[in-house]
């Protein structure tokens, strides 16, 4: 079995980003970049199928810019055997992404391919959605277990009422959600042996891929602030304020 | 401009959300066509003609329809994109499943999530957790969007009187279906559309504790209950009570927040609520920064005390 996982380079999650003051985006100079959290959580299933179901291939995928190598090298310093840039300065998109994802999956044919199932910066939720879609594949969005059998996958979903259980077919696309595990951490030893991994770079022109982008950002602001709210000394004061202040019970 | 929504609902009646995203489509203006794809949904399909303003009702009915799986719904959806200029969901675990696969084969960018319309092609939507709302315009053919609930008052659920017009279902696609499904049973009104929140975090210790100590309070007020993810990892609660950026956004008239500190991620789902309330021992605590009452003490003197006088 041959897993593929994207994973994106984005702000570290513990930042909390600023606009610009020409509103034109948000302040990326000198800030933390990481591997998008649910990215983590999906190397880490790929790995853990990978124990489960051997032999198996685990590639890691980053589209973007070439600093994205930081961000595959992480996957392979997690046990990734293998790593793809697909290499450009353009602002990449969703459906950009699945476009070249698509591109790198009929090269590589793999059985399944686990993303993320947000970014934590753009929180578009689609990459695997649009992935599937193009490949005609079936998904499994928000996994919170995953169970491989022989030709189909078992994945328990988060869903708004609860939790539902999919049959899909492989091949597969599915999507992580927070509690499908806990990803582990790089070993120093572990890192210094990632260095060595293969790690190709592609380029979007190469895999015959338009990643012009469709949606145009016309500008970016800050949330609207809530006004200063005060502390209450007690019970009953917190309860005068909800009764007569705010008349909310 | 022609609008198709894709009615969200269990088979049964109509799923509240579908109320504030048809108040967005009224917002981008045009005809409105409601599809109603599932499975002996034909109560469904009349509640939708009712909506103020929808002209149609697209009913396709197909046992394969019945559990909303994004593969069959999608190649439905794909018989009719072509009539239309925008084609919206809410931003529903079923909506946000099978709308990228829409835009994708349509060859269109999708606007996630929008929380206000400037006009038919120009939207905004929150970015980094919310703490950015970027405006977006598209320039395709068509627009695929899903709608955030919270950014819309819902429109009226009745006064309309579309046609019902009944559409073939594509056929099965056999690439998956639901073996099981568990879901969380309650009296409770539903998160996503409570007045009132009462929200658990870590702070409560564990699970008996979350129940004892909110249920009396979540009782006398009528209230949702909710939960941090660190509540829900530790299994105080099932993983649909989790409110945040990656959980469900809500935005009730109170949001009570106890032992809760207030990550960036928890507050991207509640910070819009109308009032909020937050009781922590932390006098430092992120939460207060967004409450507009704030209450430093032990919640489990504070808690009961507050269920009691009310
Ligand atoms: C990719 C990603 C997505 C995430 N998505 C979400 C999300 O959607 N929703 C979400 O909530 N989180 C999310 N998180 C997690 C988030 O970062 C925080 O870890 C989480 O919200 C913390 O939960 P908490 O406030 O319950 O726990 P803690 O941060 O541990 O806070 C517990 C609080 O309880 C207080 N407390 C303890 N005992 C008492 C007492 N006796 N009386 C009063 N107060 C007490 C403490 O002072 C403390 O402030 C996400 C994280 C990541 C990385
Ligand atoms: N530039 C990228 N490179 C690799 N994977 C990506 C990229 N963008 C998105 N993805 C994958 O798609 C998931 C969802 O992203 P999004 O649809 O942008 O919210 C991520 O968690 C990744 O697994």
């Amino acid at each position: 079995m041959k897993i593929l996982v994207p994973v994106k380079r984005v702000v570290d999650y513990n930042v909390k980003v600023r606009v610009k003051p020409d509103n034109s985006g948000v302040d990326l100079a000198n800030v933390k970049m990481s591997m998008n959290p649910f990215c983590e959580i999906a190397v880490e299933e790929a790995l853990r199928l990978q124990a489960k179901h051997a032999p198996t291939e685990v590639v890691a995928v980053s589209c973007g810019v070439s600093q994205c190598q930081e961000t595959i090298r992480a996957a392979l310093a997690l046990g990734a055997d293998r790593g793809i840039l697909v290499e450009t300065e353009a602002e990449l998109q969703p459906l950009a992404v699945a476009k070249l994802l698509k591109a790198v999956a009929s090269n590589e044919q793999p059985d399944l391919i686990i993303l993320g199932k947000q970014a934590i910066d753009d929180d578009a939720n689609q990459t695997g959605q649009m992935l599937a879609a193009l490949l005609g594949w079936s998904q499994a969005t928000f996994a919170s277990k995953v169970e491989v059998k022989g030709s189909t996958v078992e994945v328990t979903r988060e869903v708004d009422g609860g939790l539902e259980t999919v049959e899909i077919k492989l091949p597969a696309i599915i999507t992580t959600d927070l509690r499908l595990n806990e990803p582990r951490y790089a070993t120093l030893p572990n890192i210094m042996k990632a260095k060595k991994k293969p790690l190709d770079t592609l380029k979007p022109e190469a895999l015959g891929v338009d990643v012009t982008p469709r949606l145009k950002t016309l500008s970016v602001n800050e949330p609207a602030k809530r006004a200063a709210g005060v502390k209450v000394a007690d019970v009953a004061a917190l309860l005068d304020k909800l009764r007569n202040e705010a008349k909310v019970i | 401009m022609s609008i198709l929504l894709i009615a969200d609902h269990d088979n049964t009646k109509l799923a509240a959300a579908t109320l504030n995203t048809l108040a967005a489509a009224t917002q981008i203006g045009g005809e409105v066509h409601v599809l109603v794809a599932g499975a002996q949904c034909q109560s469904v399909a009349q509640a939708a003609s009712q909506l103020p303003g929808v002209s149609k009702v697209l009913h396709a009915d197909a046992a394969h329809l019945g559990q909303f799986g994004p593969e069959n719904l999608c190649a439905t959806v794909m018989t009719v994109a072509g009539n239309y200029t925008h084609i919206l969901a809410s931003a529903t675990s079923v909506g946000k499943s099978v709308a990228p696969r829409i835009a994708a084969l349509l060859d269109v960018a999708q606007v996630s999530e929008i929380t206000a319309v400037k006009s038919a092609n120009t939207f905004v939507r929150p970015i980094y957790a919310g703490n950015a709302f970027a405006t977006v315009q598209s320039n395709d053919a068509k627009i695929v969007i899903t709608v955030r609930a919270t950014g819309f008052d819902a429109a009226p659920a009745s006064g309309g009187t579309a046609v019902i017009e009944s559409l073939a279902a594509a056929p099965d696609t056999g690439l998956s279906q639901v073996v099981r499904q568990e879901l969380s049973k309650s009296e409770r009104p539903d998160l996503t559309a409570a007045k009132i929140i009462v929200s658990g975090g870590r702070g409560l210790g564990d699970g008996d504790k979350y129940r004892a100590v909110l249920t009396p309070l979540a009782d006398k007020l009528g209230a949702a209950m909710g939960a941090s993810r660190a509540a829900v990892d530790a299994g105080f609660v099932p993983n649909d009570y989790q409110v945040g950026q990656t959980g469900k956004i809500v935005a009730p008239e109170l949001y009570i927040a106890v032992g809760i500190s207030g990550a960036i991620q928890h507050l991207a789902g509640m910070k819009d609520s109308k009032v909020i309330v937050a009781i922590n021992k932390d006098p430092d605590a992120p939460i207060f920064s967004v409450a507009d009452y704030g209450l430093v003490a032990d919640l489990f003197v504070a808690v009961p005390e507050l269920a009691a006088a009310l």
